[in-house]
């Protein structure tokens, strides 16, 4: 009892309206996040659908391969996550802090990765304003011509705008989980507390959602060989 | 207003002379601290109350100078750069950081609680952060602003802010990313808030018109703001490293850029005006003394113009370069979205309607946004019909309308909420003879001031320029004049709001004999609103005669 007091807070009246109240709070906050990535979506939607062919040449320079692993490292993030919310609910410390570290450990994977491949799009002139090199592009043939150098930078500019967004939302959900990993250290996620858990978890499989559409949308609109394939 | 009237839910206590309770959320406890470490929801509505009031001031003080400059047609007080930074900043203060915010986070902070029931909204941490949030925000966008402006209008229209304007484009844009999200934490707030946080037997039906409407508002804060934020990051990167995303020499679309815009500040005007219309709502059925006309109507008004809200954006752009079969679905639309307005109209007046009307100064401001709303509204019609919009676009008709129902409609609602709960939330009330006089001399200055701009946009005159025709001046004469009255008219409520802090009489807790929930707790009312929780046994305008019969 001394500890449901101590969880509840002194505005509500019990845990179920507590915990109720939490998740429908992270749903909403989930809407205004669709609605961030959806209006860059929707720019970039307009783009390639008036310039395919750009598009889709830029797309075909973008490392088809670290994205692929990397893609698999965050799906594997969000089956440990799920876990932790599991462990969490029934109480297993041991599990549950086992589970959030892993979950640390593949976020930090993927942005190992992320860091990996903007630096070798960097070095492969891919990067607008810091190394974007328009005469290159002059020679790229499309699929009806030559491509127009500014608007395959146009294609660049939202791949790094998403991506860097999307990597801004990663950090932010390695710190919750470093929170939450402290956390449970000292010992304060139960079966009576465990929302946090359950809150971070919602964001982080939201996280994942969102490069899930990032991956076709830009690394598989361009037509890739096996020769692509490249660290 | 006499005691002798009884509520729909527990007769007061009659013939005991009012007084301040013993102890309340304002005298709780003392010092900056905890003012600044509240978590309480009436401090935080106080904290946005001396917040907002400071930047409508500071954005006043620019549409002052720029009424100044209009007097004469060759704009001899201030050069034409410094011009364009006035409107600029005036339209930047006023949007967001006074209409946007005022009646959610001042009025709506204050009592979405009390009115439902319950103790503290569902976030209260996020609450106060929202505030902080908004705060910095403001600092910085105030900063640009004074610190050599910013003179591409409050538009950001691309490619000018984005390539040509050398002003402190960026450090503003940076101020509104912020404060947006202390709307998103404000909305988010009220919405969790309403839908697990309602006392027993408070159910849906049950809300007062003032929580649909910030259930409306809120739906419009948490949807539309992330899209502004979008935008803005995508012309600040375009500002900042100069690359074509809006730029049509560089493969950009500026027209998409118009489309994100507008896709939050279209909604955005619905933000202002939603509570607005729900303080109206609240005041004409408490001031005439009758269950409001057709609760159910207004209620899905509410959400009506929320989604409709969302669906007439590119009207903004009808000259902008689209296509006419859109342009022809955009402005259908817009009609529709008058539909909904329309009934709330009718539905205040149906309750007016052979009621006992107390002309008490919120009934006199509330009378104010429905006759001006009314105006605004309609003439938004002229603006929707493709033919009349080409001929007024970017004129001072434009000017006029929106003035009409942002000032005439949302400023005017929210004087009259303020002065409505202002005994509820500061125990005390103000004084009776400048009250009313601070209503009629609003409502003089404000059609002094705006009727002219109809007919100077209709005779050509377009905005944002800082001379005009030496023919037009008798008309902007008149609305220079009618801005110095309007201002007398600001100003006063200033003043005696303030001296009523300290010389006001306490008022009671109902001194209007409303039937809320919130006119059940005593005035201020304590930390934890309600000293058990109460029990909600029917609607929530069950007003009834002096003899005691309820009145539907």
């Amino acid at each position: 009892m001394s500890t449901n007091h101590a969880v509840l807070a002194h505005h509500f009246e019990n845990l179920e309206q507590q915990r109720e109240t939490e998740t429908f709070g992270m749903w909403l906050f989930l809407a205004t996040e669709v609605l961030i990535f959806g209006a860059v979506f929707t720019c970039y939607a307009v783009y390639r659908l008036r310039y395919p062919h750009d598009f889709e040449a830029a797309s075909a320079r973008l490392n088809i391969l670290i994205g692929s692993i990397n893609t698999i490292v965050l799906l594997s993030s969000s089956l440990t996550m799920a876990l932790s919310v599991h462990a969490a609910r029934v109480g297993r410390q041991q599990m549950l802090l086992t589970c959030l570290l892993l979950t640390i450990f593949l976020g930090g994977t993927f942005l190992g990765f992320k860091a990996l491949e903007y630096y070798e799009d960097y070095r492969e002139k891919l990067v607008p304003v810091l190394s974007f090199d328009p005469g290159e592009w002059t020679k790229v043939e499309g699929a009806e011509g030559p491509v127009n150098p500014q608007r395959v930078q146009l294609m660049l500019v939202f791949y790094y705008v998403m991506t860097g967004l999307h990597a801004v939302h990663m950090i932010v959900g390695m710190g919750l989980l470093v929170w939450l990993v402290a956390e449970a250290r000292r010992g304060r996620l139960t079966p009576v507390r465990y929302m946090p858990v359950d809150i971070v978890g919602l964001y982080w499989h939201f996280v994942d959602i969102v490069w899930i559409f990032l991956l076709p949308l830009l690394y598989l609109t361009g037509t890739h060989h096996t020769s692509d394939l490249h660290f | 207003m006499t005691s002798a009237i009884t509520t729909g839910f527990i007769p007061q206590a009659k013939a005991r002379p009012p007084r301040i309770p013993g102890e309340n959320y304002l005298n709780v406890a003392f010092g900056v601290k905890s003012w600044l470490f509240t978590t309480d929801h009436k401090r935080i509505a106080i904290l946005y109350l001396v917040t907002v009031t400071i930047l409508f001031f500071l954005g006043g003080a620019a549409a002052t100078v720029i009424r100044l400059n209009l007097m004469t047609p060759y704009g001899e007080l201030v050069p034409a750069d410094t011009y364009n930074k006035l409107f600029t900043a005036h339209g930047i203060i006023m949007v967001w950081f006074f209409l946007v915010p005022v009646v959610p986070t001042v009025l709506g902070n204050f009592l979405v609680p009390m009115m439902i029931g319950a103790r503290d909204l569902a976030f209260p941490r996020i609450n106060l952060l929202s505030w902080y949030v908004f705060t910095t925000g403001a600092v910085i966008t105030l900063w640009a602003l004074l610190a050599g402006g910013v003179d591409t209008g409050w538009t950001f229209y691309t490619p000018f802010s984005s390539k040509y304007a050398r002003t402190n484009v960026l450090p503003t844009m940076i101020g509104i990313f912020i404060s947006g999200f202390s709307s998103i934490m404000t909305g988010l707030n009220f919405i969790a808030t309403m839908h697990t946080m309602r006392a027993p037997g408070m159910t849906w039906r049950r809300m007062p018109l003032f929580m649909w409407a910030h259930y409306a508002a809120s739906v419009i804060l948490v949807l539309a703001t992330p899209v502004l934020a979008m935008a803005l990051i995508l012309v600040g990167v375009e500002r900042a490293w100069g690359i074509g995303i809006f730029d049509p020499e560089l493969g950009g679309d500026p027209v998409l850029f118009q489309h994100l815009f507008w896709f939050y500040s279209h909604p955005v005007v619905y933000i202002m005006l939603l509570p607005a219309m729900g303080i109206v709502s609240e005041i004409v059925t408490c001031f005439a003394r009758k269950h409001i006309f057709g609760y159910v109507f207004i209620l899905w008004s509410s959400i009506g113009i929320a989604v409709l809200g969302f669906l007439v954006w590119a009207h903004h752009m009808f000259v902008a370069g689209q296509s006419v079969y859109s342009a022809m679905i955009f402005s259908a639309l817009s009609y529709m979205v008058a539909v909904p307005s329309a009934i709330k109209v009718f539905n205040w007046t149906a309750t007016l309607y052979k009621g006992s009307i107390a002309f008490d100064t919120p009934m006199l401001f509330a009378l104010g946004f429905i006759a001006l709303f009314t105006m605004g509204g309609l003439t938004g019609l002229f603006l929707a019909a493709l033919g009349v919009d080409m001929h007024v676009h970017d004129t001072y008709f434009i000017i006029a309308h929106f003035h009409f129902i942002m000032v005439g409609g949302a400023v005017m609602g929210y004087m009259a909420g303020l002065h409505f709960w202002w005994p509820k939330m500061t125990g005390r009330m103000y004084s009776e003879f400048l009250r009313k006089l601070a209503a009629l001399i609003i409502f003089i200055g404000f059609i002094l001031t705006f009727l002219p701009q109809f007919v100077l946009g209709y005779l050509g005159m377009p905005r944002r320029y800082h001379v005009y025709p030496p023919e037009f001046q008798v008309l902007n004469v008149m609305s220079s004049a009618g801005a110095s009255i309007l201002a007398v008219g600001y100003v006063l409520p200033l003043f005696y709001l303030f001296w009523s802090l300290y010389g006001g009489k306490p008022s009671g807790p109902n001194p209007w004999g409303a039937t809320g929930l919130e006119w059940q707790t005593p005035s201020p009312p304590p930390t934890h609103n309600f000293d058990e929780t109460p029990l909600v046994i029917s609607g929530p305008y069950e007003y009834s005669t002096e003899e005691g019969a309820l009145v539907h």
